[in-house]
């Protein structure tokens, strides 16, 4: 279990907090082996595609809570994603009849002269600026591989102006170069949050933490009924909610990827319990995750009321659902533990997972409880998955591997990827919404899209035949894993 | 001095891989942070592209490059981008972490170029300048590390001009732009090296600029430093057309500066003029009762928070062949300082009876509270970005977006450029005007 230290300015990242790694190739249960033996070890690529950083991680939590401003001590580069994450924002105010706001972020814009003479005094002028301008009732200063290595104390100015200003004013590291593993800038943003944000509880709330990102607010319907309430964190709150998550009944998350760190950080420091069990995807883990909110928010009785109704009304939705889909052959790329959800989820369909390609590996969550692994659960409940490759959206290993593969479909959780199987005439599925797939309905949503994009075929056939590659012959016929080194170290057991 | 950036519209030196990746074939090998190509392809792209997005190779710095170097590392990624990834051209660019601890990549990349691959490094840490800065940096480093190598020749083809007119996705109307440039150089008798998009030839293409006559620079300042070089590499004189040419006054002009230079024959290219100027006015008369006798409301006034070269284009168009008048012009390229002036005396006279008035600023959340503060009589155009959504509503304004980000545009081969770019122009705002009616 890592120990949550708010001491620290900076969080520990994942490969030095959790073991977490970036290159593996094996089977899942070989995969899930190693982690629980301590044997997993990184692999490096020597030959690598770019990837994502923690920055825009961080960012992605920071720039939709409603009354706080971003800073980005960074060259303009940097803020290359406020767009993006602007037009996130946008798109969740309409799902959530809020009037139209952009996002208030700022670049400091890092120039030559500021990597010699250090930058601090222009993220305390961009500071005062954008408080002028929007007066905030929080600034998060997010950090960049520039604003690293040439040393600027955003600490020492985070407090200065957080006393000037009388907001909080809060520093989250998350310099791209720290980790290979982009969702430090997850734990970074929530370290920060906890550290800075969150008050001490003075009672206990009615109320339930979801940790997750913008999508469709579907536990309102489960937890309700249950009498609670639920606060959607990070995206669209304020600070004032997010000042009071202390005082919570229970942290779900919908990602033990995205969530794992302020999960357990609520519990260790404010003794906010954590649902440990993998998040509800598939029938069979759904079972699980609603015994364990009935258990930890003391209504067994009620949940298993709703467990029963459930099955009643979705289990022969599913049956006609798993007879389409029987045998039909799926490949997999996604972010960690939602990818091993949406393995569960496949195969609860009825479908063959041929292998996956997941962006990184945590043996082990930060609340310490192996029960926590979904990958393992997956293994264990519906069988072990042949081609599983830790792989950090490394294209050119995808694309090798789905040319020799070639699935029924293949199913992308982001963006990015969902190319390489179209251009090889594989029907593509990219859901962006991970709400849509929780629970027992999200097993029947999940099924409907499938067979939807099983049936589209016109497009990527025609896609396929006009398409150029940008992959050399050679390396199509290579061993995908050949510039993965060291992976022959990985001992199973 | 304050030089924050609130609403960022342009990318950092990196942001120039996109100017790689806009040359047919051609892959940039980042040496950078691990998020960096992502980052500037979430504001610059709109699609991957043939090897663009998450196909670019990347060293992904990570701590210990930092500590140690990366050169080791550079190297192997090198060799994997020749084996893995089938291109023409490999561009080698350095980001923020290998600019500050000083990786020695023209060591590592000469060794390639020694063996007469096609390799091509520039350093282009992102703090160094901004991607308007740096397309003219790296196109400079592939004429001087691979043109002057691969040059079919120095002997000079008659009627062959080169053309420098936009950076490459940071003008999301780039393709169409070029697309049209061509047609019309081509059409008063020009052989035309485009170089960039769907109608250049790639890699042969660059090979052949040391031979042309002319280079033809259309641009209020980026990419004027390409042709300065190349008057001193190759002894190519060039041409400078400070702005856009949208339309039939500007486009016209700008081709018979051009024909009046390269000494083509007179009468073949104002005989194209001519037959497009018709065509283009037949559309503008066809249309000009529309403007004059819609009654429920058209924009008025314009308001233009644009790069230096659309935004003194546009305002020229608008004005002149729309009617619609100047408000305040915000030019948000970070101009460096000694083109202010010309850019300043372009609005002074942006028509024989006016002039606009014009400030230069990057900081956009400053320029939108300006507009803001202005007195909304009259219904207001604004041609931005995909920032000023919210802004336009405010002030009652339409919005034409068209510098990045675009977000609500999605961008194919829409050119704003030239006779058919002005048509275009037209279509656009008045389509989205029309369509505020219920």
């Amino acid at each position: 279990m890592s120990v949550i230290n708010l001491k620290a300015s900076e969080v520990q990242t994942r490969e030095a907090r959790l073991g977490s790694i970036t290159g593996f190739a094996g089977t899942a249960g070989e995969l899930v082996g190693c982690a629980r033996a301590g044997t997993l070890k990184e692999s490096e690529r020597s030959f690598s595609q770019c990837m994502g950083c923690s920055s825009g991680n961080a960012f992605c939590q920071f720039s939709m809570i409603q009354d706080a401003i971003v800073v980005n001590h960074a060259p303009v580069g940097c803020a290359g994603d406020f767009f993006t994450f602007n037009f996130v924002y946008r798109v969740g105010q309409m799902e959530r009849d809020l009037s139209p706001v952009i996002g208030r972020y700022f670049s400091t814009n890092i120039e030559e002269q500021d990597t010699i003479f250090g930058a601090t005094q222009k993220l305390v002028d961009t500071i005062r600026k954008a408080y002028e301008r929007v007066r905030p009732n929080a600034i998060f200063i997010t950090t960049s591989c520039a604003s690293g290595i040439i040393g600027d104390d955003v600490e020492g100015v985070a407090n200065d102006l957080s006393e000037e200003l009388r907001i909080p004013v809060i520093a989250c590291f998350c310099e791209g170069f720290k980790s290979k593993i982009w969702t430090t800038g997850f734990d970074a943003a929530y370290h920060s949050i906890v550290r800075k944000l969150v008050k001490p509880p003075e009672k206990k709330s009615n109320k339930v933490n979801v940790i997750n990102f913008w999508g469709s607010k579907i536990f309102d319907e489960l937890l309700n009924p249950l009498g609670y309430e639920v606060d959607y964190i990070v995206p669209f709150s304020t600070v004032a909610q997010l000042e009071r998550i202390s005082e919570a009944a229970a942290t779900i998350q919908i990602c033990s990827t995205l969530g794992t760190y302020i999960g357990a950080a609520l519990e260790q420091v404010y003794g906010v319990p954590e649902i440990k069990s993998p998040p509800a995807y598939g029938i069979e883990g759904t079972d699980r995750w609603m015994r364990e909110i009935g258990r930890v928010l003391n209504r067994q009785g009620e949940i298993e009321e709703v467990i029963a109704k459930e099955h009643e009304r979705v289990l022969p939705k599913l049956e006609e659902y798993r007879n389409k889909l029987q045998g039909k052959t799926a490949y997999l790329t996604a972010g960690a533990a939602h990818g091993h959800a949406l393995i569960a989820l496949l195969q609860e369909l009825g479908m063959t997972v041929q292998g996956a390609a997941i962006f990184h590996h945590d043996p082990i969550y930060d609340n310490g409880d192996v029960v926590s692994d979904a990958l393992a659960h997956a293994v264990n409940t519906y069988g072990d998955v042949p081609n599983y490759n830790v792989c950090n959206k490394q294209a050119y290993e995808l694309v090798n591997i789905l040319n020799k593969v070639r699935p029924d479909i293949m199913i992308a959780r982001h963006g990015g990827m969902t190319m390489w199987g179209a251009k090889l005439g594989i029907p593509t599925l990219l859901i962006g919404d991970e709400q849509l797939s929780f629970g027992y309905q999200g097993v029947l949503n999940y099924a409907e899209r499938i067979l939807e994009s099983l049936d589209n075929k016109e497009f990527v056939i025609n896609l396929a035949k006009h398409s150029t590659m940008p992959y050399t012959k050679w390396w199509l016929e290579q061993d995908p894993f050949s510039f993965l080194r060291s992976d022959l170290d990985v001992k199973t057991y | 001095m304050l030089k924050l950036i609130e609403q960022p519209r342009y990318s950092c030196a990196l942001g120039a891989q996109q100017s790689v990746i806009a040359i047919k074939r051609a892959v940039p090998i980042l040496h950078s942070g691990p998020g960096c190509g992502d980052k500037i392809n979430r504001l610059l792209g709109q699609g991957e592209g043939y090897a663009g997005g998450n196909t670019v190779p990347c060293t992904n710095a990570s701590e210990s490059e930092i500590v140690f170097g990366g050169e080791q590392k550079l190297g192997n990624v090198i060799e994997g981008a020749f084996k893995v990834i089938d291109a023409d051209l490999y561009v080698v660019l350095t980001g923020c972490t290998s600019d500050i601890i000083g990786d020695d990549i023209g060591q590592v990349t000469s060794a390639y170029q020694e063996q007469d691959r096609p390799i091509v490094y520039v350093e282009t840490g992102g703090f160094k300048s901004n991607n308007y800065v740096s397309h003219e940096t790296v196109v400079k480093a592939i004429i001087d590390q691979y043109v002057d190598k691969f040059k079919k020749g120095t002997d000079k083809i008659k009627g062959l001009v080169n053309v420098f007119a936009t950076v490459p996705y940071q003008d999301p109307f780039w393709n169409g732009n070029l697309e049209e440039i061509k047609r019309i150089l081509e059409g008063i008798g020009l052989g035309v090296n485009i170089l960039f998009g769907a109608e250049s030839g790639g890699i042969n293409e660059w090979q052949s600029i040391p031979q042309a006559e002319y280079n033809v620079v259309i641009s209020a300042w980026a990419g004027l430093g390409i042709a300065q070089h190349l008057e001193g590499k190759y002894g190519t004189p060039y041409i400078h057309f400070p702005y856009l040419p949208i339309g039939g006054e500007e486009t016209t002009k700008f081709l018979q500066q051009v024909a009046e230079v390269t000494g083509i024959d007179r009468s073949y290219a104002e005989s194209f003029i001519k037959k497009e100027e018709e065509k283009f006015y037949m559309h503008i008369e066809r249309m000009a009762d529309f403007i004059l006798e819609f009654r429920y409301g058209l924009p008025r006034r314009f308001y233009t928070i644009l790069d230096a070269s659309y935004g003194v284009g546009l305002s020229k168009y608008l004005l002149n062949e729309l009617g619609i008048l100047p408000a305040k012009q915000f030019i948000i390229d970070d101009t460096p300082e000694e083109f202010q002036e010309s850019i300043q005396e372009q609005f002074n006279k942006i028509s024989s009876l006016r002039s606009a008035k014009v400030s230069f600023n990057i900081d956009a959340g400053a320029i939108q509270e300006e507009i803001r503060k202005d007195d909304h009589k009259h219904r207001a155009l604004i041609v931005g970005s995909a920032w000023e959504r919210d802004l336009a509503t405010e002030i009652g304004g339409d919005l034409l977006i068209l510098s990045v980000p675009v977000a609500y545009r999605l961008v194919l081969n829409c050119g704003y450029a030239g006779y058919n770019g002005g048509l275009r122009v037209i279509e656009d705002i008045y389509g989205k005007v029309l369509d505020t009616y219920r």
